[in-house]
Parts: structure tokens; sequence; C-alpha cells
């Protein structure tokens, strides 16, 4: 009877799934709660609950047949199992940062208490890596390889050292974008302590930017990308492909986005669908319990500093704001220009 | 109320004790207390009216003390139909209420005046002391057939044959129908009737489960049907198999059963025995609906490509296939056919393929491609047949199949 309770409990925290490409992200957070479901009403072993009842019945007594009440234990079925369902109907699994149906990776869950821990980690702004592929000599209209066909072009010209070098400018426009979103004056004493302790990043809703990119792979026409990034969508990471494809004067799409860290949880501790069961689910957030504490109360800090920080910098930080609002980073790719 | 209820019914049927004018008295107050109930609509959940209750509770006490009751058994065989009757008892009472008026009211007024209501102090012997049964009164309408389980011999008994009380009461108006029934005249024949068709002790409880129904249709409409499936050559043991794994099956009637048979035989163009045989393996083709079948048999002629004889024999092997998703089949195929380059007359040989997971195949298929062992074509070498690529487990597949590691399998699972 407690071993079900006490599973149910136990179970709080964070842990990380591995996304198969071509499933929505509910469907899969709705497959890991029936699984999990499934596994808890199977451990609960309920003994059926007992009830004293007295019941009248005849009893060779003093003076012939008499009528007297005699205690029984009887089951009460109210309590049975098939009378009442089963007993775990509902879990609270919250889903991390989303991911596209045709997009896979590590795909971050909560569950029970941990859901908490879900709204601390989209506070911290944390950066997450992607590794997108890529095909020159088509675009389509939703930039990835299975939209409708909109032109073909010739890729013969392109080479490894153009795309490094668009690769170089993308990112040193983004690197700006990111210092003038995170609203420090470099040259404070501040900012050196902050970069110290890691990445200068902004700790409020910004437009998506793009911390490093760099080329893994190329073999034309296909290549593959590395990316880390802040408060993206994989289709602006398709985005960012096809504009690549513009930049070296041909077209690209984008064949796979696949998510290879998020925050501190990285693919190795990210659970394929063979895993999902009570017992893996259970150990994957024991494992990552300290290292999402230690995050979360680092970057906590850093905010709680930025936020001071931000109320000095406001007059300052907002006439340049407002001369580069409603601006993307790839806009100011061609504003460089 | 059910206190009420039985009191009211063992003085129905002993109106010619002495106590008849107690009985008038009980009735009449029940009476007057019905038509209020009456207006505040049987079925609502439970009202917490206290007015109510203490009314109650005064009619319950001068009741119990001055009873003169049946033996044991009687009132326990009216307890059980008080209750079965107690989801519609504005008809029972009434019809009861209606009873007394019509013999000897006159004589009955006048020795109503005489006798005076019996106190709570009155001093009752050790055996009526006994036979009071002091028990919480049961809602008059509820959501849940937890309240009533536990004092309805009837549904104590489908909870110990395996019945899923809780799956049933959430299908439409099941709960009312089961409470209704009583065990000994209604259900023991059916089951007795379900035993005799084939259905096993084991299986009779998800049976019900599934169609609570069937407790509702009359013996003579399910001898006629079981004798009509007989008379179509099935045998008993098909019979069996046919009732017990299509809960639903014996509540149509002969005519549908007919119409659904014929229509397999035209449509399909399978020979009788096929026919036969098709229906056995997949028994709830006749009793789902026809037009998502007609609807698969146009994607698998039009769409998917499929001659009529390779559809025959496909669905021959996988009946499935017929109440499959249109839009999953048509995926499989797409992938199967296109990416895979399978041929029809393969695919015809190794249906098995539709029946898993477009997924599971996708992720296998493309760790082949990745090994370079993604040969399904029977005239070369090292050529892997479909149905292994599909129905194996992961270890298994691993090892004999792809010549890797689970581990290997894994990891390129994670760079998809």
């Amino acid at each position: 009877m407690a071993a079900g309770r006490a599973a149910r409990t136990g179970l709080s925290g964070l842990f990380a799934v591995y996304k198969p490409p071509g499933v929505a992200s509910i469907r899969v957070r709705d497959t890991v709660e029936t699984l999990l479901l499934k596994e808890l009403n199977s451990l609960e072993q309920p003994a059926v609950q007992q009830q004293v009842r007295f019941l009248p019945t005849t009893v060779e007594g003093n003076a012939g047949k008499e009528l007297t009440l005699t205690v029984t234990q009887l089951p009460v079925l109210a309590a049975h199992p098939l009378v009442r369902g089963p007993e775990f109907t509902h879990l609270k699994i919250g889903a991390g940062h989303r991911l596209d149906t045709k997009s896979s990776g590590v795909f971050v869950l909560g569950v029970g208490h941990g859901n908490k821990l879900l709204t601390d980690m989209y506070n911290a702004h944390l950066t997450r890596a992607y590794t997108v592929r890529g095909l020159f000599g088509k675009a389509t209209d939703d930039f990835s390889d299975t939209g409708r066909l909109i032109e073909k072009t010739t890729f013969d010209h392109v080479t490894r050292d153009k795309l490094e070098q668009i690769l170089a400018v993308i990112q040193g426009t983004n690197h700006k974008a990111l210092l003038m979103y995170s609203n420090i004056d470099l040259k404070t004493q501040e900012a050196y302590e902050l970069a110290v302790e890691g990445l200068i990043r902004p700790m409020e809703k910004t437009p998506p930017l793009i911390t490093a990119i760099r080329c893994l792979q190329f073999a034309p026409p296909e290549f593959q990308l590395e990316i880390q990034c802040l408060h993206e969508t994989p289709q602006y990471l398709r985005k960012i492909v096809h504009e690549i494809g513009l930049e070296l004067k041909s077209t690209a799409v984008c064949t796979q986005v696949r998510r290879i860290r998020d925050g501190f949880f990285t693919l190795d501790s990210a659970l394929l669908r063979t895993h999902w069961n009570l017992q893996n689910i259970q150990n994957s957030i024991q494992d990552s319990k300290i290292k999402v504490k230690v995050g979360l109360q680092r970057s906590l800090s850093c905010q709680a500093r930025s936020g001071k920080r931000h109320t000095d910098m406001d007059q300052v930080a907002e006439s340049k704001l407002h001369s580069t609002e409603g601006t993307s980073a790839s806009d100011l790719t061609h504003k460089m220009r | 109320m059910a206190f009420w209820a039985r009191q009211i019914s063992r003085r129905c049927l002993s109106v010619k004790t002495s106590n008849v004018a107690n009985s008038i008295q009980q009735l009449r107050k029940s009476h007057r207390t019905w038509i209020q109930l009456h207006e505040l609509s049987v079925l609502s959940l439970l009202r917490t009216d206290n007015q109510f209750f203490q009314r109650g509770l005064k009619t319950y006490q001068s009741v119990s003390l001055g009873s003169r009751l049946q033996s044991t058994n009687s009132s326990n065989g009216q307890i059980v139909s008080s209750e079965s009757n107690l989801l519609s008892p504005v008809n029972h009472y009434q019809q009861q209420a209606e009873i007394i008026p019509s013999s000897d009211t006159e004589t009955l007024y006048e020795v109503w005046e005489d006798t005076p209501p019996l106190s709570a102090l009155e001093e009752i012997s050790e055996e009526e002391a006994v036979q009071i049964v002091a028990e919480p009164p049961l809602p008059l309408g509820s959501f849940t057939l937890r309240d009533y389980v536990d004092r309805s011999e009837t549904l104590s008994k489908l909870v110990l044959l395996g019945v899923d009380l809780s799956k049933v009461e959430k299908r439409p108006h099941a709960g009312q129908l089961l409470l209704r029934l009583d065990f000994e005249k209604d259900i023991r024949k059916r089951l007795l009737f379900l035993k005799d068709v084939g259905v096993e002790d084991h299986q009779l409880g998800p049976f019900l489960t599934q169609n609570p129904y069937i407790l509702a249709v009359d013996m003579e409409a399910l001898e006629t049907r079981v004798a009509y499936l007989k008379s179509k050559k099935f045998g008993k043991e098909a019979v069996a198999q046919m009732v017990s794994r299509a809960p639903f099956l014996l509540s149509f009637s002969v005519e549908r059963l007919d119409n659904r048979l014929g229509f397999f035989q035209k449509e399909l163009g399978l020979s009788v025995q096929k026919t036969r045989d098709l229906v056995v393996r997949l028994p709830r083709l006749l009793t789902g609906s026809l037009e998502p079948i007609k609807e698969n048999w146009q994607v698998c002629q039009v769409e998917l490509g499929f001659r009529r004889n390779e559809i025959q024999q496909i669905v021959s092997k996988i009946p499935k296939i017929l109440t499959a998703n249109k839009r999953k089949l048509t995926e499989t195929f797409d992938y199967l056919h296109n990416v895979m380059g399978i041929p029809h007359h393969i695919l015809t040989n190794f249906p098995q393929v539709f029946n898993s997971k477009l997924l599971r195949v996708k992720e296998r298929h493309m760790f082949l491609t990745f090994l370079g062992r993604a040969q399904y074509d029977p005239a070369q070498p090292s050529y892997i047949s479909l149905d292994k690529l599909v129905s194996m487990p992961d270890e298994v597949f691993c090892t004999e199949i792809a010549k890797a590691s689970v581990k290997d399998f894994e990891k390129f699972l994670k760079t998809l």
C-alpha cells in the first residue's frame, strides 16, 4: 500500500528525455505521464479494508433457538480496487523549453515539486546548444527540406573558408547585441566580476541571440553547424541556415535541428524512449539534483547583482534600446554591412 | 430513506397483522414526504437538508420500535428489492399508496383514531432488539456505485465475479441498469447462458465490464443469435472465441450480423470459408461501423495501389488493417515504398509492417542504412526480411540482424 504512495511523493525534480523527431512534444510529455502512472498503479497492492459487523444468527441457547448477534469481519467492497478505480490518475509533469515536431533532442521535464524549478530555470536565462544540418542548393517556404520548393541554385562556388567567414560575422554581431541587451558598461568592475563568473548575458526577455556558432562538418551539399544560443526557437535556427545560404550567394535548407544541451542537461543524461520507466527516471532525477541546485543558485546571484545595476544603467540603456528596438540579430548583420 | 423503504415494504406484506393502523399512519406520513420529494427530483445529488433528515429520523424511530418483523431471510430479500428499486422510488410508492386506500378504508380510519402512536421509551423484547439494523441512510442519487455496493447483493456478487464497477459506471445508463437488476432473477440466467456458449469463468468479469448492457437483453433474442451463428456453420469453439473477444456481438440483432457477414463476402470478394476465418480472428469487424472499413478498402486500392488479390492476401493475414487509422496507414506505406524502396509484392508477403509503429521502422531502417546493411531484396545477398525487421525486440534485432551492440544502437538514436 505504501510502495506506490512513497514512490509518488519521492518523484519530484527535473529530468531530461530525448525527444525523437516527428513526434509533438506534448505527446512525449503525455506518454511519459501514462507510463509512470501505469507503473505506480501496478506497485500499489492494497489490502482490502475490513469492517467489523454484527450479524444476527440463530444459536442453540437455553430455551431452544435464539437470535443473537455474532461478530464477523467482512471486507468493505467500497474500498475494493475494482469499485474504487486506480489509485493514481494524474501526475503533475511540466515541460521545459519545448521543441517543435520536426526537431529532436534534449527535452527537460519536471515532475511534482520540480515544476517550480522549471520556472527558476526559465528565469535563469541559460544557453542551449544545437547541432544543425543544412543542405545547399534549395530554398523552401518554411526553410526546411519538407516545405514547398521556391528556388534551386548552384553551390559549386561555396567553400569552407567562405562559410567560416560568414559564421564569424554572425557571431560578432550577435555578440555585440548580447552585450547591448545585457545592459552592462564594460568598463566597470561589476562587468569584470560577472565575466569571471560566467557568460555576460541578458537576464530578461530578448530577441533570439547566438552566443557561439561554428562549423562541424562541410561536405557539399551538406554541412553541419553547432550553435549555442539564448531565447531561440527551432524555427529561428532554420531561418539562420536559410540566411547563411543567402549570404553565400546560394540557398540552403535545414534538414535537422537537434538540441544537445539545455542549461545543465546534456545528451548523456537524456533518457531514450526505451528507458522511460520509473526506476530510470528516479535515478536521473537524483543525479541531476545537485547540478541543478548549484547552477540555479549561481545564476540567481548573478541576477540579483544585475537587478541592482539595472536601476543605475536605466537611463543610459534606454536611449540605446529605443534606437535598436524591433530589430533582430540578423537585421543587425545587414546593418553592419 | 432506505428505512422507510424497508419498513414500508414490510408493512405492505404484513397488512393482516394487528399493527395495520401504524402502517397506515406511517404510509400517510411517508406519502406526504414522498410528494415533496418528487418535487425535489429524485435523481439529483444528495442534499443536506436538515429539516428533511429530522423528519426522516422521527419516522424511522417511530417505525422501528413498533415493528413486527418477519424472519431475517425475508427481511434481507426485502432489503435487496427495496435497494434495487431505490432509483425509481416514486412510482413504487405511489403504487403502494394506492393499494391501502382501496381496501376497507372506513374501518381502518376508526382503528386509527383509537391506537395512540408508539413512544420511544416502550420496552421491546430481546429478539426485536437484536433485529434492529442501524445503518446510515443510502444517498438518493449518486454519481458512483461505491455508495451502493456494500448494501446491494447484486453489485457485491458482480464485484466478486470480477466486474470492474469503476469502468462500468462511466458508461451511459449502465450503473442505473445494474442497480435495477436482481442477481437471482436476471443475471444468473444470462451468466449461465454465456457459460454454455463457451465464455470461460475468468473471462466473465472483463466481458461484463465491456458490455454490461447484455444483462438487459432478452434470453430468446440471445438464443436466436447464437443459433443464427451456428447455422452459418461457425463451430462451437469459434462461436466461443468470437463472443468472448467481441462482447458486443450478442447485443446485435440477427439482421445486422447477416448484413455484416454479407458485406465482407461481397465487398472483399472472399470465399465463405475465408470470411469465416477472418471474422473468427477479428470478431470486432462485426461490431464496429462499416464506414471506416469501406474507406480503408478504397485507400488500399486507390492510394496505395494494391491489386484486389493482394489486398485479399493482406487482409487474410492481418485483418487489423481494415480497422487501422487511414492517415497512419498511408504514412507508413509512404515511408516503406518511397524511402525504403520496397516494392508492392514484398509488402504483400509481409503485411506485419503495417501493424507496427512508424517511428520504430524509421529508427531501425536508419540504423541499418548507417551500417550499410539495409538490403530488403530477397534476390541479393545479406537480405533482411521485413517481419524480422519489425517484430523482434531491440536486443535480438541488434545482435542478430544489425550485428551491432545495443549501446551502439542507442548512441545512434541520440544522433537522429
